[in-house]
């Protein structure tokens, strides 16, 4: 078995390395709909890190039970389970939260990166990495759409939590809180995501050609 | 009558499923690449959609009013299995339509496109006529965004667009550009 170092290894990757959002680009239904303002996009992200960490752990503890053929099927029921705990619990106690991000709570269902996690992962390691990775995952999908919707709700009204940021007269871009911010958003960050991928690249191959070049 | 044309073209170009609600993104940025498969993808979509409705209908009627709390699990299972029940029968019946809409169908069922469509359409109360008029709708909108999409990725493969940009941030504004010109369309029904 690996040492405790690696498991945490597990955790890290989901944050930069392998963002499930950034570097894989899953899950951008749910995304893209919800993050016109940063608090939505933290309930979204809190709402899919339950659902994520929960499903993996039961995926991965249930692993030698589930028999093959039908295992997709198993993973859906599964998540769908959580979602509809998530759907319920934020109706009783947030109704408020419940409402603005309505029909995209059972969509959870339908992001394809916590589907990929059971199949890729969950399935196939032991409860603590599982759950580890899970953590790493929500958590890079949560930074995901937070930068999306603190981005789209600055420029697009002003505000960052319902704080205004700019005074009277900042003019905002309504088109950022509307669906084709998201879009244009998203594909602008992408775009950073790959050019700091790209400089990172050239600063190693810089760095190696000097050290081979001294000796 | 008129509310049926109002939902249809209300699902077809103002609430285009694909560019203002953000579903079935997945199909949109990773098959778009070329024009005929994106057709036929469009297709598929627009039948699994239609009997997507369907259940959806048959669920909330008969069985859901008891267990409202089993919605979500049972709209997935009774979808997909539906789905795949079709797909057999297709490929005993008329193994030329399953070479061409066939291989599709396993990669839309669980699609964000279908399960949306079964949860709008009950929040909003749809009944059988209204559900197939919101599916066929919506799924024409699906194909229209896809060939649109696909059209525009195929003209921009022979232009010189820096490797850079290139892959998905570049399909993420080009949609984000084609939603703009969509929003247009919501001045057709200012008055109602």
């Amino acid at each position: 078995m690996a040492t405790p170092q690696s498991a945490y290894q597990e955790m890290l990757k989901g944050l930069w390395r392998d963002n499930p959002v950034f570097v894989q680009v899953l899950g951008m239904c749910p995304m893209l709909a919800v993050t016109n303002s940063a608090v939505n996009a933290i309930a979204m992200g809190l709402a899919t890190f339950f659902v994520l960490v929960g499903s993996s752990f039961l995926v991965s503890s249930m692993k030698s039970l589930i028999p093959k053929p039908v295992r997709i099927s198993v993973y859906v029921i599964i998540i769908a389970t959580f979602v509809t705990v998530v759907d319920y619990t934020l109706l009783a106690l947030f109704p408020v939260v419940h409402k603005e991000l309505g029909a995209f709570i059972p969509l959870i269902v339908a992001n394809c990166m916590i589907l990929g996690r059971q199949e890729a992962f969950a399935s196939k390691h032991t409860v603590k990495y599982a759950v580890m990775d899970a953590v790493g995952m929500a958590g890079g999908f949560l930074v995901a759409l937070f930068a999306l919707g603190a981005v789209r709700e600055i420029l697009g009204e002003g505000k960052l939590f319902g704080f205004s940021l700019f005074g009277d007269h900042f003019e905002p871009w309504v088109i950022m809180i509307l669906p084709p911010g998201g879009f244009i958003t998203l594909g602008l960050l992408l775009l950073l995501f790959n050019w700091v991928g790209e400089r990172k690249k050239s600063f190693l191959a810089q760095v190696a050609a000097a050290e081979r070049s001294r000796a | 009558m008129d509310d049926l044309l109002w939902i249809f073209i209300s699902s077809l170009l103002i609430n285009n499923f694909v560019l203002a609600y953000f579903l079935g993104l997945c199909p949109f940025l990773g098959v778009s690449n070329r024009l005929e498969t994106s057709f036929r993808l469009g297709l598929a979509t627009t039948f699994v959609l239609l009997i997507t409705a369907l259940c959806a209908w048959f669920l909330n009627t008969y069985v859901l009013i008891h267990a409202p709390y089993l919605r979500l699990i049972s709209f997935i299972v009774v979808i997909a299995s539906t789905v795949q029940f079709i797909e057999m029968a297709i490929k005993k019946l008329s193994p030329a339509l399953f070479k061409s809409l066939g291989i599709f169908l396993p990669l839309i069922t669980t699609n964000c496109a279908i399960l949306g469509l079964a949860i709008f359409a009950t929040n909003r109360g749809y009944g059988l006529w209204e559900g197939l008029t919101f599916a066929l709708g919506a799924g024409a909108g699906f194909t229209l965004a896809m060939v649109l999409m696909a059209g525009i990725r195929q003209e921009s493969e022979i232009n010189n667009v820096p490797a850079l940009v290139r892959g998905t941030a570049f399909n993420l504004i080009i949609a984000g550009i084609l939603s703009m010109a969509f929003m247009g369309f919501a001045g057709l029904f200012s008055s109602t």
